[in-house]
């Protein structure tokens, strides 16, 4: 679906979707502003869809399986959203962007892109487990 | 069908990929990039999934110069593998380990809950959303016209 999607954005805007790209311009950027606006707001309501046709379904399967544990330690949203913000922007892209329509567009640059972001996550959990943040 | 149905439809269906395949629950993301222990490896094939079946639609689009709306078609400029780069992918990837959260998921959170365990716009997801936002700005205005002036 997120596939599907990405085609058909490309198909016919003639952009990529790449979501950190889509919020900074969002942001900053009149140029498509409304459109950029309207995709996020896709993303927004795309899981109240879902949640309303497939409550039962959702709550049956997936809570057991995944219980939550985002943290709720509020240094580590803040350091790790102005972490994400930053470092999608400065290199250019996030999961989306180079992980999904780089390394689908063959860019060498996207590919080491990601390699090195799910790498230093990787080892950025082992570390908080080694702390007892996450088990 | 203009340009700004497409993209909310385009960002529902997004979304919806992400809500199937549990990228909105971070505590599935965090087990996803914990190799050493308990990895579940599901994810792989959603970024996998993904980048197959936008491949070869791209390789056979990207001479195009416009859409099937009539749009120039905007595609990025090759991009060098330089420190801005390296240094930006290893401070995403601190921050994605940290809460479990990437930009398109974390958006898609706000409106999910007793899928990822949230309540629905959990202050949690709104301060991470405020942070990202501030990060991007930090990016936008701060670091990207200092570097301009030192070239």
């Amino acid at each position: 679906m997120i596939g599907l999607s990405v085609v058909l954005y490309f198909y016919t805007t003639g952009r990529l979707a790449g979501v950190s790209g889509i919020v900074e311009n969002a942001i900053t950027k009149k140029t498509y502003r409304l459109s950029n606006i309207l995709f996020l707001l896709g993303l927004v309501l795309g899981p109240l869809l879902y949640c309303y046709t497939k409550e039962p379904l959702a709550i049956a399967f997936t809570l057991p399986d995944h219980s939550f544990t985002i943290t709720d330690s509020y240094p580590l949203i803040i350091i790790g959203g102005l972490l994400v913000g930053l470092g999608t922007r400065l290199s250019g892209g996030c999961t989306s962007g180079h992980g999904i329509c780089g390394i689908g567009r063959l860019s060498i640059s996207s590919l080491i892109a990601t390699v090195i972001f799910v790498g230093v996550a990787m080892l950025t959990v082992t570390i908080l487990q080694q702390f007892g943040i996450y088990l | 069908m203009n340009d700004k149905v497409i993209s909310l439809l385009c960002g529902v269906i997004f979304s919806l990929g992400l809500v199937v395949s549990g990228m909105t629950n971070p505590s599935k993301v965090i087990g996803f990039l914990s190799i050493t222990h308990n990895w579940d490896a599901s994810l792989i094939f959603v970024m996998g999934g993904a980048i197959l079946i936008f491949a070869p639609f791209f390789y056979f689009l990207k001479n195009k110069e416009v859409s099937a709306l009539g749009i120039e078609i905007e595609l990025p400029s090759k991009q060098a593998v330089d420190k801005k780069l390296v240094i930006g992918a290893a401070l995403f990837g601190v921050g994605w380990g940290l809460v479990g959260l990437c930009p398109g998921p974390s958006i898609s959170a706000l409106t999910s809950p007793g899928i990822s365990g949230f309540a629905m716009f959990d202050p949690i997801v709104i301060i991470f959303l405020f942070s990202m936002a501030i990060g991007i700005l930090v990016n936008k205005n701060l670091l990207q016209k200092t570097m301009q002036n030192k070239n």
